[in-house]
């Protein structure tokens, strides 16, 4: 089963870290992606560039970023490899972002059957 | 566990528990049983503001709940004729406590119901938190990682298998009642442990539900006296609890040789040692009874300023021996690298099948440790960065951090 995480994080709160900080929470998300790639679960990882920088299409225009209300914005996503649900989340727990914002986990929809 | 909220806390559980086993035990029906005990409370939080509360309260929920259960049961007999036995035994049970105030403490019964071989281990220990303890799904849910959703369906289903297997609301018999309880005290463990990884294996772990682990232990004392092994558990999970307070500080994950134990709590561990020393009267070594002395063993060290390494290496042995879990060998490993035999603790590790310590956080925090002592500093980086990965919190991360950059800089604090 595929689980796509996607990571929703204070992205303003980022700019305000220290150079030293953002060492540190580089370094924590390049240990998951490790741990996920040497379990064998990893399959596609990004983070996602400031959501100013987004568009958003609908039918008849285009709106500039940002888009969501709170202070979360999608920051990034994980593709992976699951046996279950439960395995799933047990890797979401484990992401960086589920301590500094939160991670939603969404099956990935197989229409192949 | 001074704190006046605790005691209501332990209060409404005492009852939660004692009530539903008692309502259980006449009916077989868990749910059913939930069902009337929830009416009861209901129908207590409607009438006693009004009424004022009943001199024994637990007497008044009980018969509260008998009747539903009753009520409930007529209702199915009028639909079918073959359910008349349940109606027999709650109108049995009514005349038996007309006059009686006090109702006996089934709770042991429902324990070995919750665990037993016929219910899939991964729900025996959410069962015993629901039932005992009164947890919702939700709760019991979020503290082992699983979608709420997820859980009260596992729930519903182990219950409805306890009403149509007809799993029997007894104590088992002599000859196998050991190692039914083993079954009941690991579920009560798992809930200690559940969701939380052990920083540098040599500490115990601690997840959510410590204060439910811990009375849960405790129940299994109370309920079965003679057991050395749920003294054991007792003992092992004090312990671990004594030292709440100095394991994290200030956000800080703080290893055990690092601790201060000013900040351990005293009485506690007094409480723990009573209760090991009580296990080993029995002279029946167990799974829990080692793993007590093991903690005991590393608070004298601290306490006593003793030199207990070798004793620990004994014991993990033993403990090896009787139960060769990933964590007893993680803990092996710990144990002979704090005496000095980083060769050996490599060793142990690579023996691990490595397949099953794909996310087993405190083997490579381990492993870390020793390729640093071992002077393998590459080695030893992949290794912290491997445990890094698999952390679920921040002060564990920063902990594992902190000791990686001391690997890099070996003059920093």
């Amino acid at each position: 089963m595929k689980y796509l995480f996607l990571l929703y994080n204070d992205e303003d709160g980022w700019e305000a870290l220290s150079s030293e900080e953002k060492t540190e929470v580089v370094g924590a998300y390049m240990a998951y992606t490790e741990a996920l790639q040497k379990a064998g679960a990893h399959i596609a990882s990004d983070p996602l560039d400031h959501s100013q920088n987004g568009k958003r299409v609908l039918a008849s225009s285009v709106e500039d970023g940002p888009f969501a209300d709170g202070k979360e914005q999608l920051g990034g996503y994980y593709l992976i490899e699951a046996s279950n649900l439960d395995d799933a989340l047990d890797w979401a727990a484990r992401c960086p972002c589920a301590a500094a914002g939160h991670v939603e986990v969404r099956p990935i929809w197989n229409l192949g059957g | 566990m001074t704190d006046a909220r605790i005691v209501a806390e332990y209060a409404a559980r005492e009852s939660y528990g004692r009530l539903l086993a008692w309502l259980t035990a006449r009916t077989r029906d868990v749910a059913a049983a939930e069902d009337a005990l929830a009416d009861a409370f209901r129908a207590a939080l409607e009438h006693w503001p009004k009424t004022g509360a009943p001199d024994s309260p637990e007497a008044w929920l009980l018969t509260t709940a008998r009747r539903k259960l009753i009520d409930q049961a007529r209702r199915a007999r009028t639909r079918d004729e073959s359910e008349p036995t349940l109606v027999l035994a709650a109108e049995e049970a009514d005349a038996a406590l007309l006059d009686e105030r006090e109702f006996p403490d089934e709770r042991l019964k429902l324990l070995f119901v919750c665990a037993h071989p016929a219910i899939d281990k991964t729900v025996r220990t959410p069962l015993m938190l629901q039932t005992v303890l009164g947890l919702d799904a939700a709760r019991i849910a979020s503290a082992f990682l699983v979608a709420p959703a997820t859980m009260a369906q596992r729930l519903v289903r182990a219950k409805r298998k306890i009403k149509d297997a007809g799993i029997p609301f007894e104590t088992p018999e002599q000859d196998e009642f050991n190692a039914r309880l083993d079954d009941v005290l690991d579920a009560i463990y798992a809930a200690y442990t559940a969701g939380w990884d052990a920083a540098d294996g040599a500490d115990a772990r601690c997840g959510g539900l410590t204060r439910e682990a811990i009375f849960l232990a405790r129940l299994a004392v109370e309920t079965a006296p003679n057991a050395p092994e749920a003294h054991g558990l007792v003992a092992l999970l004090l312990h671990a609890e004594a030292r709440r307070n100095a394991r994290i500080v200030d956000g800080r994950f703080v290893a055990l040789a690092d601790q201060d134990a000013a900040l351990w709590d005293r009485e506690m561990i007094g409480t723990a040692e009573q209760a090991l020393a009580r296990a080993w009267t029995f002279s029946t070594a167990g799974r829990f009874q080692i793993e007590a002395a093991i903690q005991s063993a590393h608070a004298a060290a601290k306490l006593h300023d003793r030199d207990t390494r070798n004793d620990i290496l004994v014991l993990y042995r033993r403990l090896i021996e009787l139960a060769p879990s990933i964590g007893a060998r993680v803990g092996y490993a710990g144990a002979l690298a704090a005496a000095g035999e980083n060769g050996d603790a490599l060793r142990a590790l690579d023996e691990v099948e490595q397949n099953r310590v794909n996310r087993y956080q405190a083997y490579w925090a381990v492993r870390a440790h020793v390729l640093s002592a071992l002077e393998r500093p590459d080695e030893a980086l992949a290794a912290y960065t491997r445990a890094i990965g698999l952390c679920e919190d921040n002060a564990t991360r920063d902990f594992l951090r902190r000791r990686m950059a001391k690997l890099a800089r070996p003059d920093t604090p």
